[in-house]
C-alpha cells in the first residue's frame, strides 16, 4: 500500500495505477463489521462522555437556499451557547454555512474558538469551471472562513479521470493553504461502490485534504457507517505509509444521539482514539445537536424534557 | 487509560431463573435418577455452581428408550405430518419468545459472550427448528421417493460449544422426520437442554417424543449402544466419535452420523479485501473462543501481502473485549471448562516448544474462571502438532504459501475436512479452490456463516452425514 514518494507530480496513468492496486472492499463483510460495531452498548459514564465529545465535534450546519442573516446569527449564538439552561454543555466545533454568509458567522463566532466552515468550489454539485470554484473558495476565506468544505468532481471521478480530480483539489489546496483547512466532500452517494469510497479517499488524500467527507447533505443516502467505516480505514492506513493524519466528518442524516455514539464507537475501534477529537473527527449535522442535548439532560436529571425546552438553533 | 472506556454493560440475569437441581426428563416428565447420582454444573466465568443435574445411569436410558419408542409407535409416526409441523411451529415461536432468557442462560452455563449467544445462537436455534417444521408435510418432495419412513428412535448426543444449536440441529430434523428422541447434552452445560425440555411441555409435545438425559460419557455411550435405538446422531470430538462407530458397527441395524473435529484453513490471497479478510480471520478462530468445530485454526496467507495481513490483524486483535460473558461489548469470553483450559495450555506450549512464535495482544484475564488470551503462532509449520491437532481454543496458527496449488495441498494436508475459507477477489479462483478443497464447507469471503438451509458435515476424520438442508432429512429417513 506504499504510494509513490512524491505525491505532487504522480502522472495519471501511475495515479491510476495505485489508486486500482489499493486493496478491495468486500461489501458484505464491511456492512456486517459496521453492524456489529453498532450493537455496542454505551451507557452511564461512557455515554456522558460520548454525548459531550460528539457535541464538541459538530460542525453546526445550515446550506439552504432560504438562509437569513438572521438564522445565521441565531445558530451561531446557539454554537456557542448549546444549552441555556446548562453551561456545562460543551461548544460545538464549528458553524458551516455558504460562501456569502460566512462574513455574518465569522464575526459571531471571533474569539470563541469555534471554527467557520464555507462549503465552496460550487456546492452541492461541483459542475462549474476550475476559475470559479477556485474564486468560490477564496471569496469563503476573504469572507472569514478557517476551513473550507469542497466538492469533488464526481463526474470526472467515475469516468476514471483521477488526474482532473486530483488536479482540483490541489488547485482549491493552493488557495486555501495558510488560511484555512480543506476538506473534501466525496459525495459517497454518488461514488455508489465502497471500493470507490477507497479510492477517492486516497486520492483526495494524495491531493492534500486535511479532512475527508462524506456527503453534501443534498444527495440520498449521506453518511452511512459502512462508508465511514472504509473512510476511516483509508485515514488510518495513510497515516501509517504517509505519516500524516486526516480528519474525517460523516455529514447527512446523522440526526439522533444513539447515530453519534455508534460513530464514536467505530473511530474508536477502526482508527484509534487518536481520532477521538474535534481536530480528526467531525459531525457534519444540525437536529444532531438538539438530541444530544436532550440525551445530555436525561443522563443529568433523570428525565426527558420535551422539544420545547431546547432551542431550535 | 483508555480515551472512550465502554463503562460496564452487563445482560441482567433476572430474567431466567435456575433451579436449585434439575431431574431427567423422560416421557413429558422430570424424574430423579434411579439411582440418585448428580452432578454440578458451574458458570466458567466465575466457577459458582448455578444447579445439580440429575446423572443418567443404564436404567434410565433404557426407561427413556422405552418412552421414546412408546411415543413413537403410538403417537408421533401416526400424526399426520402437518400436525408434526405444528408442534415445530410452537417449539420455534417460544424460543423466539423466551430468546433473552435462553441466551442468558448459554452465556452463564458456556462461557461465551451475551453478544454471540443473542445474535447468533438464538436466532439460528429458531430459524432451524422453523426450517425444518416447514419440511414435516412435505418429505415426500425432498428427493427421497413418495413417502419415506422414519427410522424410529434416534440417541443424540451433543457437545458443550452451542449447546442449544447443537439440540436444534439434532432435534428439528429428527422430529421434522417423524423420529422420536433421547438427546444427552454435555456434562458442562446441560441447562439449556432442560429449559428446553421445559419449552416442550409448554408446547403440549406429547410425551415421550423428546427425553432428555444428562450425564457425562458414560451416560452417552450407554445411550449409543442401547439395542432400542435405531439411529445415533454424535457431534464431538474424533476420537468420541472413533469410539461410537467402532460400537455402533456391531449393530449393523443402526444408522450412524458422526459430526467430529475440525483443522480448517482459513486462504488469505494477495487480492483479497484485507480489511474484511481481517474480520473473518478474527471471526474464523476467535468466535466462540474457538470452541468451534470448523474454527479457521490455520491461516494460510500468500506470502507477498502476509506483513500486511499479521500487523492487521495484530491491530485488530488489540481491540478485542475479553471478559464478562455477560457484558453485551464482550467479545472473547471464558474456555468452557478446566480440562479445556488444560489441553489449550498444552498445545499452546507445544507449539513454543516447537519453535513457532507465540503473541498475544495486551489482555488482563479474570481471576477467577478459566480464560485463555486470544493467541497467534507464526513461524508454524505443518509439521508442528499446533498445524495438525485441533486446539479448540482462540489459538491461531499462521502459515504461508506461493501459488494456489500450494494453498490447495497444504489446506488439504490434514487428517480433517470440515470448512475451510477462501479470501479473493476472483470469483473464478473461489470455484477453482473450491473444487480442490476437501472439506464439507468452504466458505468463500466470509467464515462461520450458519443457515438452515445450508448442508454441514465433514470429509475424512471430520466425520459422515450431513445436517441442515435437504441433505440432512436422509440421516432420519429410512432410505
Amino acid at each position: 500500500m506504499s504510494a509513490p514518494a512524491d505525491t505532487r507530480t504522480i502522472a495519471g496513468s501511475s495515479l491510476r495505477e495505485f489508486l486500482h492496486g489499493l486493496p478491495g472492499v468486500d461489501q458484505v463483510g464491511a456492512e456486517a463489521r459496521a453492524a456489529m460495531l453498532a450493537s455496542r452498548s454505551v451507557k452511564t459514564t461512557a455515554k456522558q462522555w460520548a454525548l459531550d465529545t460528539a457535541i464538541s465535534m459538530i460542525d453546526l450546519t445550515t446550506l439552504e437556499g432560504q438562509d437569513t442573516p438572521g438564522k445565521v446569527r441565531a445558530m451561531c449564538a446557539k454554537a456557542k451557547r448549546p444549552d441555556p439552561a446548562d453551561p456545562t454543555a460543551p461548544r460545538v466545533a464549528a458553524v458551516c454555512v455558504y460562501p456569502d454568509l460566512a462574513h455574518l458567522a465569522a464575526a459571531e463566532v471571533k474569539g470563541t474558538g469555534i471554527h467557520v466552515a464555507s462549503v465552496a468550489t460550487a456546492f452541492p454539485s461541483g459542475r462549474t469551471s476550475l476559475e470559479v470554484k477556485l474564486a468560490d473558495a477564496s471569496y469563503a476565506i476573504d469572507a472569514g472562513a478557517d476551513e473550507v468544505d469542497m466538492v469533488i468532481d464526481r463526474g470526472a471521478f467515475l469516468a476514471g479521470d483521477y488526474q482532473l480530480v486530483y488536479d482540483e483539489i490541489a488547485a482549491v489546496r493552493e488557495v486555501v493553504e495558510g488560511s484555512a483547512h480543506l476538506k473534501v466532500i466525496l459525495e459517497t452517494g454518488e461514488l455508489v461502490t465502497l471500493d470507490n469510497v477507497r479510492r477517492a479517499s486516497w486520492l483526495a488524500m494524495l491531493a492534500g485534504a486535511d479532512f475527508i467527507k462524506t456527503s453534501t447533505g443534498k444527495v440520498t443516502p449521506a453518511a452511512t457507517l459502512p462508508v465511514t467505516l472504509v473512510m476511516l480505514e483509508a485515514v488510518r492506513d495513510f497515516r501509517d505509509t504517509h505519516g500524516r493524519q486526516v480528519g474525517v466528518k460523516p455529514a447527512g442524516g446523522i440526526r439522533t444521539a444513539k447515530d453519534a455514539i455508534r460513530y464514536l464507537v467505530l473511530v474508536n475501534e477502526t482508527a484509534g482514539e487518536d481520532w477521538l477529537d474535534p481536530r480528526w473527527f467531525r459531525f457534519g449535522a444540525s437536529s444532531l445537536l438538539n438530541d444530544l442535548l436532550m440525551q445530555r439532560t436525561k443522563l443529568a436529571t433523570g428525565r426527558y424534557s420535551g422539544p420545547d425546552y431546547f432551542t431550535l438553533d | 487509560m483508555p480515551k472512550f472506556e465502554y463503562a460496564p454493560a452487563p445482560e441482567s440475569r433476572a430474567i431466567v431463573s435456575i433451579k436449585e437441581s434439575y431431574g431427567l426428563f423422560i416421557d413429558g416428565q422430570f424424574t430423579p435418577s434411579a439411582d440418585g447420582r448428580a452432578f454440578k454444573t458451574i458458570s466458567p466465568a466465575t466457577e459458582e455452581v448455578l444447579a445439580e443435574v440429575a446423572e443418567a445411569g443404564p436404567a434410565d436410558v433404557d426407561r427413556a428408550v422405552t418412552a421414546a419408542r412408546t411415543a413413537y409407535e403410538r403417537t408421533w409416526s401416526v400424526l399426520p405430518p402437518k400436525e408434526r409441523g405444528k408442534y415445530l411451529f410452537r417449539i420455534a415461536r417460544i424460543i423466539q419468545e423466551r430468546a433473552r432468557e435462553l441466551a442468558v442462560l448459554e452465556s452463564l452455563d458456556n462461557g461465551k459472550p451475551i453478544r454471540e449467544s443473542r445474535d447468533v445462537d438464538l436466532p439460528l436455534v429458531a430459524a432451524h427448528f422453523f426450517y425444518h417444521a416447514g419440511w414435516a408435510d412435505k418429505l415426500e418432495y425432498a428427493g427421497y421417493g413418495p413417502a419415506p419412513k422414519p427410522l424410529g428412535v434416534a440417541g443424540q448426543v451433543i457437545p458443550w460449544n452451542f449447546p442449544l444449536l447443537m439440540l436444534a440441529w439434532k432435534i428439528a430434523p429428527a422430529l421434522a422426520c417423524g423420529n422420536t428422541v433421547v438427546l444427552k447434552p454435555a456434562e458442562t452445560t446441560p441447562l439449556t437442554a432442560l429449559t428446553f425440555a421445559e419449552i416442550c411441555q409448554q408446547a403440549d409435545l406429547p410425551p415421550g417424543v423428546v427425553n432428555i438425559l444428562t450425564g457425562a460419557g458414560d451416560t452417552g455411550r450407554a445411550l449409543v449402544t442401547h439395542p432400542g435405538v435405531d439411529k445415533v446422531a454424535f457431534t464431538g470430538s474424533t476420537e468420541v466419535g472413533k469410539e461410537i462407530a467402532r460400537d455402533c458397527a456391531r449393530d449393523p441395524r443402526k444408522k450412524v452420523t458422526l459430526e467430529l473435529g475440525g483443522k480448517a484453513a482459513n486462504v488469505v490471497f494477495e487480492d483479497a479485501p484485507v480489511d474484511q479478510a481481517v474480520e473473518g480471520i478474527v471471526n474464523g478462530i476467535f468466535f466462540n473462543q474457538g470452541h468451534v468445530c470448523c474454527a479457521g485454526s490455520r491461516l494460510l496467507v500468500q506470502e507477498s501481502v502476509y506483513d500486511q495481513v499479521l500487523a492487521s490483524l495484530q491491530r485488530r486483535l488489540a481491540t478485542l473485549r475479553l471478559g464478562d460473558p455477560l457484558d453485551k461489548n464482550t467479545d472473547v469470553g471464558a474456555i468452557n471448562s478446566a480440562a479445556q483450559l488444560a489441553k489449550i495450555r498444552e498445545l499452546s506450549e507445544a507449539g513454543e516448544a516447537e519453535g513457532a512464535q507465540r503473541w498475544s495482544p495486551p489482555c488482563e484475564l479474570p481471576v477467577k474462571g478459566f480464560w485463555f488470551p486470544p493467541t497467534v503462532f507464526t513461524g508454524v509449520s505443518q509439521a508442528h502438532r499446533i498445524a495438525r491437532e485441533e486446539i479448540f481454543g482462540p489459538v491461531l496458527s499462521v502459515l504461508t504459501f506461493r501459488t494456489p496449488a500450494e494453498a490447495v495441498e497444504k489446506a488439504n494436508n490434514t487428517p480433517y475436512g470440515l470448512s475451510a475459507g477462501v479470501w479473493t477477489d476472483k470469483g473464478s479462483r473461489i470455484l477453482w479452490m473450491a473444487a480442490r478443497l476437501r472439506a464439507g464447507v468452504v466458505w468463500a469471503n466470509t467464515f462461520n456463516k450458519f443457515d438452515p438451509s445450508s448442508p454441514f458435515g465433514g470429509y475424512k476424520e471430520s466425520g459422515y452425514g450431513r445436517e441442515g438442508g435437504r441433505h440432512g432429512l436422509e440421516a432420519y429417513l429410512d432410505v
